[in-house]
């Protein structure tokens, strides 16, 4: 049944899940702890720290694409670290699409978790701690499961923002078949030569279906946890 | 255990500055809202950080700021309950009560599950979320999780103000039954001075962020200088009262330093002691004994001492055997019956003037 898409389709689809799949999972604990300091911290450049969080999703992606370049390219300010000390490479390959899915997709991460955090009344956590738990311990205990809905809900919005990212991606690491042709590079590539558009249509229905998924599958979730601590 | 607390703290309006200690037994932090009693007990909780003072329960020091000591809230090993409960919504009513067993030291009394359950009467709520509950089922559930931490000392700040009469009164029971069970120093914060009345065995009165009495519960709130903080309407005498027999027309005879005393509704068996509240403005003072009169109870005692009391009003402390009670007449009435200390009249007390909720045990 898989030779409705060609070879080349399915290592599209398969890269943008892998990308997103770890582009969400590795910024899932960096969304957390930003969202945590946004929501209950007051430390100076708070707004910075916001502003900057946000700028992906006001910024033209291409500038975006453009400054993780400047930043993580081989001879980028940091780049050229990582490459010399960890041998950590970005440019032009699939971990740089990582990164730059992460970095668009951080913004609604952070945003939906910040939300769920503001909403945590701290006086249940002060409850917790004259009970006896830690900090940790309260926080894994009471803020963590209370918020979880907003983690998840925050959590699929990233993954489906990584799987459409096109104008940072292809900017950051180009668009190389195998290794950053996501799926939205695909389409693109397909719609730049003639008789591609039925590759593009089939590779569009492939994107209908995935975001689609992920929208009930996040609906679902939240649903059912909330449904588990509403009580009934 | 006794619990020892000095403290100083200051807010931009008000200026805390209180020291008291809670023997063991209700100790019953009283005063008007915004007198400053919930900062008392969020410093002893370590929920605040007060500028200045030291608190102690027995030898472990949780605050000494001179010797620059806070021990954080998770170590200080208490029980506080909420005014609204705080329940984790997330839990089910007995992960609700176990919650401080998972972080409670290894060596610590462990207070019993299932009697904890069965004081409160929750044992059919175990399964339950805190959603699906009715606010008297929150309060006691939030007891209990408190109660179930094995704290050193317990803290409950209004625990019944956020609930109906109804639910009070349903309540009030189980508080004394655990004042009774548990050998834990209680915190009792409250503006309530029936509530005071019935569970408090010391009662510390606060008024604008000072102590301006203290001592047990009966002397404090029958004393007539307390008044201006526990209020003139909520002034009265805390007898101390057994019972006797339960008579045919519905009434119980019950024995008091002053001879028998009649009253109606009283539901406890024969041999029970139970505290009773005689409100100030409920006793009539007669000088000799009244005759061809409605009501019952008729105590024959004697006047100790007069303090003038709002407009035109006298406070009368009345001695009989060991206690107090407490009239409250006006300055016209004790000058036409020429009061004096020392003086024997007879107390008049309506039988149905003393409410339920004023008796309790």
């Amino acid at each position: 049944m898989t030779d409705w898409l060609s070879p080349e389709e399915w290592d599209a689809v398969r890269l943008s899940l892998r990308v997103s799949f770890w582009a969400t999972l590795v910024s899932l604990p960096f969304g957390l702890f930003i969202a945590h300091a946004l929501a209950r911290w007051r430390f100076p450049g708070r707004q910075l720290l916001n502003g900057l969080v946000h700028l992906p999703l006001i910024l033209p992606p291409v500038v975006t694409g453009y400054l993780l370049l400047l930043t993580f390219g081989r001879r980028g300010t940091v780049g050229q670290y990582l490459d010399q000390w960890f041998g950590i490479v970005f440019a032009f390959r699939w971990t740089g699409a990582v990164l730059a899915a992460a970095v668009m997709a951080f913004p609604l991460m952070v945003r939906a978790m910040r939300l769920a955090i503001e909403a945590v009344d701290p006086k249940l956590e002060q409850a917790g701690s004259t009970l006896g738990a830690s900090r940790p311990w309260v926080w894994l205990t009471v803020t963590l499961p209370l918020i979880l809905p907003g983690v998840i809900a925050g959590a699929i919005l990233a993954f489906a923002k990584a799987m459409g990212e096109f104008g940072a991606t292809i900017t950051f690491v180009s668009n190389i078949p195998g290794q950053t042709r996501t799926l939205p590079s695909a389409i693109y590539s397909f719609l730049q030569v003639p008789g591609g558009e039925s590759g593009a249509a089939r590779l569009a229905l492939v994107a209908i279906i995935i975001a689609m998924a992920a929208l009930l599958l996040s609906e679902w979730v939240s649903r059912a946890v909330a449904r588990r601590i509403a009580g009934s | 255990m006794t619990l020892s607390v000095s403290l100083h703290h200051r807010y931009p309006d008000f200026t805390l500055d209180v020291a008291f200690t809670a023997p063991p037994g209700v100790t019953a932090l009283f005063g008007r809202s915004g007198s400053g009693k919930t900062t008392v007990v969020n410093a002893v909780a370590g929920l605040l950080r007060p500028g200045k003072g030291r608190i102690a329960l027995d030898e472990t020091v949780l605050l000494d700021t001179e010797r620059r000591i806070f021990l954080p809230p998770h170590r200080r090993r208490i029980g506080y309950v909420f005014q609204e409960g705080r329940l984790f919504p997330h839990l089910t009513v007995r992960q609700n009560l176990l919650y401080g067993r998972w972080f409670a030291p290894k060596g610590a009394a462990r207070a019993d599950f299932d009697l904890i359950v069965d004081l409160l009467g929750i044992g059919a709520l175990l399964a339950r979320r805190p959603g699906a509950l009715s606010g008297g089922e929150k309060s006691r559930v939030a007891l209990g999780r408190a109660i179930l931490s094995d704290p050193g000392i317990l803290l409950m700040d209004e625990p019944l103000a956020a609930l109906d009469e109804d639910r009070k009164s349903g309540i009030l029971p189980y508080l004394e039954r655990l004042r009774d069970t548990l050998s834990l120093p209680i915190l009792y914060v409250s503006h309530s001075a029936a509530e005071v009345a019935r569970l408090a065995t010391t009662v510390v009165l606060i008024e604008a962020g000072r102590v301006s009495a203290a001592g047990p519960a009966a002397a404090i709130l029958s004393d007539p200088l307390t008044a201006s903080g526990v209020g003139l309407r909520d002034m009265g005498a805390v007898l101390t009262a057994r019972v006797e027999a339960q008579e045919e027309d519905g009434l119980t005879r019950l024995a008091t330093a002053a001879g028998p005393v009649w009253l109606p509704g009283v539901g406890a068996a024969p041999g029970r002691s139970l505290r009773l509240r005689i409100l100030a403005q409920d006793v009539m003072l007669a000088r000799a004994r009244p005759e061809g009169i409605s009501a019952l109870n008729i105590l024959p005692c004697t006047v100790r001492d007069l303090t003038p009391a709002g407009d035109g009003g006298v406070l009368v402390r009345l001695s009989l055997g060991e206690e107090d009670l407490l009239a409250r007449i006006t300055a016209r009435s004790a000058a036409a019956l020429g009061l004096a200390p020392g003086q024997p009249v007879h107390a008049v007390l309506k039988a149905v003037a003393v409410a339920p909720d004023s008796i309790g045990t």
